[in-house]
């Protein structure tokens, strides 16, 4: 535990997580468009809907992995892991980004009526969108201006992180059919970094 | 030799979609014709008669044939829980499963219920294609050329009570070969029904085979019943039991969740699943979706089944 706890990152370390974690935007991307345009098979027999699923399923991950950071930090001393929370945050706002773009423009073929229509009558659709909005203002404010400019306020303002990714997981759990297992170990960690925070709140007061 | 283990097959054995689209001049001169017509395709001129010859071109799927979805994605992009809640489980989890010997048991309200072999049971049905389109209650769509027999054949056969008014089929049970099982994430077995007069209707099937192959089991091998005017769910697939009854079966997913699905479960694009809209369908390897056609595009043949249902309510 102490040598780990003497960690400290060497300075490629960040530029290599910045790289792998643009592996799965890069797959999906690329793949999408191969199996739509060059006729691939990259993504089986229904692409789209595996951009959907894979592009949400990473933007839950990358969302989880940011809550990850000050837990992580506080855990192991880990100071240096401060300046990764930002990076996986953005990260997770570009994959769902994606996540939205593949079922705006691919999924409901930029249809207005059809994208107003899910947007006014599905609830799953109307939670999904609700996560994401949240997640605008984090992801512009984000930069260093940003934080300097709001000061105390800009902590508040990211507290919205949680309502947002607890809505992604609803509307994860919504898509499914029936079977929410798959849900279940993301909602169990999404769980265990925020029950962190509040024993640590409380055992500081 | 229908009901030929899958694994027989090497993967070059299969028809491509080209030669099965081709396959009449295709026999005409192979010299291998003969084998490939005992397995596959009844050639066309057995169906011009009675009924079959009134719903001839619909069941021939002429208007299909330019449309069939490839082999690969209709045996790897499949819903079959009993293998997995993955669209690739039921193709990857299925490679063991065993379908030989297979007994049906016919029971409920018939004449004498009776235990058969597989073979026994189908021998006397004169095996014919149909090509169906087929769409899933999750708005996405196939068209499949089926072998099979008619199901109203397979009724007779079973010679049910005139107190019978719906059939209800059953799926195996058999966790071992079906990891899907072991966990209940639905109320295993699968169980399906129609009404009588919807399982006597000449569109109705049931299949040993797709693309002129024996069918494998990721598509309800040995036996599957198919419906193509309802979503594909009410397909009861590796069939082991057939219940007669007088009041309306209670069926998988209409009781899972009743608000979702019913037991009618009739393609209506203007009924909406309660969580997304079944007014448009992808059909697998097409780009732009399509728009659903009402019962599936066979209202013509079918709407009369329900004249006078509120189908909204009757979902």
């Amino acid at each position: 535990m102490e040598a780990l706890r003497a960690f400290t990152a060497p300075r490629w370390l960040k530029p290599l997580a910045f790289v792998l974690a643009c592996a799965p935007i890069a797959w999906i991307v690329g793949a999408v468009l191969s199996d739509l345009f060059a006729g691939t098979r990259l993504l089986g027999s229904n692409p789209i809907k595996r951009a959907e699923h894979f592009s949400g399923e990473w933007g839950i991950r990358f969302l989880l992995l940011s809550l990850a950071v000050t837990p992580t930090r506080q855990l192991l001393g880990w100071n240096w892991l401060a300046s990764w929370r930002k990076m996986l945050g953005l990260f997770a706002f570009a994959m769902i980004s994606v996540h939205l773009l593949a079922w705006a423009a691919l999924d409901m073929e930029l249809n207005l009526q059809d994208v107003v229509e899910d947007l006014v009558d599905r609830w799953y659709i109307i939670i999904g969108m609700t996560a994401f909005t949240l997640l605008v203002p984090l992801a512009i404010t984000s930069t260093t201006g940003w934080i300097k400019r709001l000061g105390k306020r800009w902590v508040t303002l990211h507290l919205l992180v949680f309502p947002a990714t607890l809505l992604g997981l609803v509307h994860f759990g919504m898509a499914l059919k029936k079977d929410l297992i798959e849900v279940v170990p993301y909602a169990a960690a999404a769980a265990a970094l925020v029950a962190w925070r509040v024993v640590r709140r409380t055992r500081t007061a | 030799m229908l009901i030929r283990p899958a694994t027989d097959l090497p993967s070059s054995d299969i028809t491509p979609e080209s030669a099965y689209l081709d396959r009449r001049s295709f026999l005409g001169r192979s010299a291998g014709a003969l084998a490939l017509a005992a397995l596959a395709p009844r050639a066309l001129p057995a169906m011009e008669s009675g009924v079959a010859q009134q719903i001839g071109k619909v069941t021939q799927g002429e208007d299909l044939r330019a449309e069939l979805t490839p082999y690969d994605d209709v045996t790897t992009y499949n819903n079959y829980y009993e293998f997995g809640t993955d669209k690739s489980d039921p193709a990857e989890y299925s490679k063991d499963f065993k379908t030989k010997p297979w007994t049906v048991k016919v029971d409920g309200l018939v004449k004498k219920p009776f235990d058969l072999q597989l073979e026994d049971l189908i021998k006397p049905f004169k095996l014919e294609d149909r090509i169906y389109r087929h769409r899933c209650v999750e708005a996405w769509s196939m068209v499949i050329p089926w072998q099979g027999f008619p199901m109203a054949d397979l009724i007779r056969k079973c010679d049910p009570l005139p107190g019978a008014k719906f059939v209800s089929f059953q799926t195996l049970f058999d966790p071992k070969q079906m990891p899907g099982q072991r966990r209940a994430i639905l109320a295993w077995p699968y169980v399906e029904g129609l009404r009588l007069d919807e399982a006597m209707h000449p569109l109705s099937f049931v299949a040993t085979g797709v693309y002129g192959k024996t069918m494998l089991p990721q598509n309800g091998a040995p036996l599957r019943t198919v419906t193509p005017w309802k979503y594909g769910f009410k397909a009861a697939k590796s069939v082991v039991r057939i219940t007669f009854s007088s009041t309306m079966p209670k069926t998988t997913w209409s009781e899972a969740i009743p608000q979702e699905y019913g037991f009618y479960a009739n393609v209506n694009p203007e009924v909406d699943h309660p969580r997304w809209s079944q007014a448009k369908e992808r059909r697998i390897g097409e780009f732009r979706r399509r728009e659903t056609l009402p019962f599936n595009g066979y209202a013509a043949q079918v709407a009369s089944l329900y004249s006078g249902m509120d189908l909204r309510r009757n979902y």
